[in-house]
């Protein structure tokens, strides 16, 4: 049988070449390994070898021939006895069949779906989050992120902490206050200045098994790290054929705190909701701590658990349930209201709840909701209040571009289109780095006036 | 906690004038750095404010080594830094109070000052980061050709960081004119040395790149100046870079809200009575009768009313105007690069 030699493709980008130079001629006896050709790709000169023995039959482009598309046949190899003529073409080589693009498997973890795709809004789930008549406690959010931790800890021992100043140091900023007394040093574990090293140190732990939670003094220290959290974390089950999954959780304050200028202050929500292969939580109250820390725990997946320094010490109820979590995916709806649906989450609720209170006074009943969860998003929550107000603000503390609100007013363009009654607006921190001066930095953070304001103009009042 | 016996016993080749400017420095950093700490429980200085209280000598003995035009860069733990460099006390004063009188137009905070005319390259709030910026600094003046060096100074914790691995080998590598200055105060936040590496010692780390390095006694202005000269003049003559590991301590917190748990009352007193750097000149002034009692009198009253004026300054500088906002944000004759002033 003969065989076809192909034009080779010899660079990742090349589509078609030169035929420099033939360095054999029909007749000549080659084997595999020998050079052939001299080909001119995109990029350079390169020789083409055999790899398979026989004799050159025939050869079928000549010397000099440009744009020789990838995969033609451009010469005829032989075997003992055969000749040119005797060789057929065999058909498969006629054309190289286009690969056919798959469309991927509905998943209810991808939020990201084309306005193609998004047939369909699912029913919101909304039920409640505990069972009524559950007693709860009064608790802030730093004690209900360490219960989390405490009660995960003590259920799965494969979960442990691990961080800068998390143990003797009880935390900088006391969210592991006496974990290391309760469950010592084997699992709660101090780490020199290194966020890259134990970040990448915390990925391997988990992607051999253990379920590492990697705190962060704050985020802005990630961004050393962000390397292992993306291409290391975030896409090895991808890479790997769905073989190694890693069951991370990176948590730690984010956004601004208190004038502590720019290196120290920035909302890094919509940076990691952008990574598919993430989870990205960024709770409000210490229920939605708690109970989705410990479903970031428990989840198979990096997540990205977003907490914030100024709502640590701020109190709110905590249902009293042995084993109490939040499943991501499920916004909820913190007031309820009939004229503007005012989206948004973390530190974003505390003006957004404050101007639904303002608007209130005013006679506009807001509807606000807490996303939660940025990865998945429960965008069925949303439209389904969209459906009901016609309008809606967007709100959180991270830079205008590439905003999750963003994201949200694209998403309701694609999908309740017909429903709004007025552009949505976005509420962002400002377009500047954290200034330090108290005044300016008043200025750069988003503001409920600024939230009543934009909700004065989608309900045009 | 100093590894080598403290120099106490000498007074070499030092002329009392020499040795009045340390004292004055010194002291302009102490007393400057308790002002703030004093205007900080005022609730005029917010956020982070990280004071250099124990660790004058290292900046000042360092200084006396450098000469015009050369750089300087380090961490948030910037204020002695910039008194020691010349930078005027009111400027750095009313950037803690965020006025427009600051070095950054009360932008940038404790934290994050500079001067282009000091040859201050900050005030870095990463930890870290300013080592290989530092490193950079040194490659712009090996590029232009003229015989500058960089000060990189930067902590016992931030020496556990990758990038400064990364940088040590590019700078023997390129022979980059850069003292690496390891203020080794013993503890990063509440992490003492001793449990976040078992290395022995952290100047010996640049051994493996072919950096040559030393340790010093921080609490002694005179063996740090006398190490600082030695490093420079290996990078002044093209050898590439310096490893300082100055061994030093520092007696406040590691920023105003930081409970100090992590180690006794009596470790920061016995360094306060036995090492400090300041009590140790002023010895030296008195027993070799370069001045009397009345003389250092006068310099500290001197030295208080520099520190209350900028105080006073940093109060009545109003807040940055609110076009501040928006302003700085993108350079339109760029002002950046060394060239200008260097070549
Ligand atoms: C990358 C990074 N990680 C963590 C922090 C938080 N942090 C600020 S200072 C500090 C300790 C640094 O100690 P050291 O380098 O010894 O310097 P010192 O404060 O003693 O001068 C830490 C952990 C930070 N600013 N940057
Ligand atoms: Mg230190």
């Amino acid at each position: 049988m003969a065989t076809e030699i192909l034009m080779p493709a010899l660079s990742p980008t090349m589509e078609e070449g030169t035929l420099a130079k033939w360095l054999v001629k029909e007749g000549d006896n080659v084997k595999s390994g020998d050079i052939l050709a001299e080909i001119e790709t995109d990029k350079a000169t390169m020789e083409f070898e055999a790899v398979d023995e026989g004799i050159v039959g025939k050869l079928l482009v000549e010397a000099g021939a440009q744009g020789v598309k990838v995969n033609t046949p451009i010469a005829l190899l032989l075997e003992e006895g055969e000749t040119a003529d005797d060789a057929k073409l065999p058909a498969s080589a006629k054309s190289a069949s286009e690969p056919q693009a798959e469309k991927p498997p509905a998943q209810s973890d991808a939020p990201a779906q084309s306005a193609v795709e998004a047939v369909a809004t699912p029913e919101p789930d909304q039920s409640p989050d505990w069972p009524e008549g559950t007693p709860t406690r009064t608790m802030t959010v730093r004690e209900a992120l360490r219960e989390a931790m405490a009660e995960e800890m003590e259920r799965d021992p494969t979960v442990f902490l691990m961080g800068e100043e998390v143990g003797e140091y009880q935390g900088a900023y006391k969210i592991s206050q006496g974990l290391l007394d309760r469950f010592g040093p084997r699992r709660v574990v101090d780490t020199p200045i290194s966020e890259y090293g134990f970040a990448g140190i915390g990925t391997g732990a988990a992607l051999a098994g253990l379920r590492p939670i990697v705190e962060f003094m704050t985020f802005n220290f990630a961004m050393q790290a962000i390397d292992h959290i993306i291409n290391s974390a975030a896409k090895t089950l991808y890479m790997s054929g769905g073989q190694m999954g890693c069951p991370i959780v990176f948590r730690g304050p984010n956004g601004a705190a208190a004038r502590v200028a720019a290196q120290h202050s920035q909302d890094y929500a919509a940076w990691y909701a952008q990574i598919p292969g993430l989870k990205v939580v960024m709770p409000y109250s210490a229920a939605d701590a708690k109970g989705l820390l410990k479903t970031a725990i428990r989840d198979p997946n990096p997540v990205i658990f977003l907490e914030n320094e100024i709502l640590y010490g701020r109190s709110f109820e905590v249902p009293d349930l042995p084993d109490f979590t939040i499943p991501f995916g499920k916004a909820s709806i913190a007031r309820p209201g009939r004229d503007v649906t005012i989206v948004s989450f973390g530190i974003g609720m505390a003006h957004a709840l404050e101007a639904a209170e303002t608007l209130a006074a005013d006679g506009i009943e807001a509807e606000v909701i807490d996303l939660r969860t940025l990865r998945p998003i429960d965008y069925a929550t949303v439209i389904a209040s969209v459906k009901k107000t016609n309008r809606c603000v967007t709100v959180e503390e991270g830079f205008p571009v590439g905003a999750i609100g963003n994201h949200i007013s694209a998403h309701l363009m694609e999908n309740a289109f017909d429903w709004l009654d007025a552009p949505v607006i976005n509420c962002t921190g400002k377009d500047v780095p954290m200034p330090y001066a108290a005044n300016l930095e008043k200025h750069a953070l988003i503001t409920a006036a600024e939230v009543v304001e934009a909700v004065k103009k989608v309900t045009y009042r | 906690m100093v590894r080598k016996p403290a120099a106490k016993q000498s007074t070499p080749n030092v002329s009392k004038d020499e040795l009045l400017r340390y004292y004055r420095d010194m002291l302009l950093i102490r007393r400057f750095e308790e002002k703030a700490g004093q205007l900080y429980g005022m609730g005029l200085i917010g956020g982070f404010c990280h004071l250099y209280i124990g660790q004058e000598a290292v900046v000042v003995g360092l200084e006396a080594a450098a000469k015009d035009g050369d750089k300087r860069i380090t961490s948030y733990r910037d204020h002695g830094h910039m008194l020691a460099c010349g930078m005027d006390a009111r400027g750095v004063m009313a950037e803690l109070t965020g006025r427009i009188g600051g070095y950054s137009k009360g932008k940038g905070g404790s934290m994050h000052m500079f001067s282009r005319e000091k040859h201050f390259y900050g005030g870095h709030g990463i930890v870290a980061a300013q080592v290989p910026l530092g490193a950079g600094l040194a490659f712009a003046d090996k590029y232009l050709g003229n015989d500058n060096v960089t000060f990189v100074y930067f902590g016992d914790g931030a020496a556990n960081q990758g990038q400064v691995y990364e940088t040590y080998n590019m700078a023997e590598l390129w022979d980059l004119p850069v003292v690496f200055v390891i203020e080794n105060n013993q503890y990063a936040m509440g992490t003492s040395v001793k449990r976040s590496t078992k290395s022995t010692t952290l100047y010996g780390r640049g051994e493996a790149f072919g950096i040559p390095g030393e340790q010093v006694d921080g609490m002694d202005v005179l063996a740090v100046k006398a190490a600082g000269e030695k490093a420079v003049a290996h990078c002044r003559a093209g050898k590439g870079p310096y490893i300082l590991e100055v061994m030093t301590y520092r007696y406040r917190g590691h920023s105003m809200s930081d409970p100090a748990k992590y180690r006794t009352r009596e470790e920061v007193q016995k360094m306060r009575d036995e090492r400090d750097a300041i009590e140790h000149v002023r010895d030296m002034l008195l027993t070799g009768q370069h001045a009397s009692e009345e003389d250092l009198k006068a310099i500290d009253k001197e030295i208080k009313d520099i520190v209350n004026d900028s105080a006073e300054f940093a109060k009545d500088s109003p807040e940055p105007p609110l076009d501040e906002l928006w302003t700085d944000i993108y350079a339109t004759d760029v002002p950046q690069g060394g060239a200008e002033q260097n070549a």
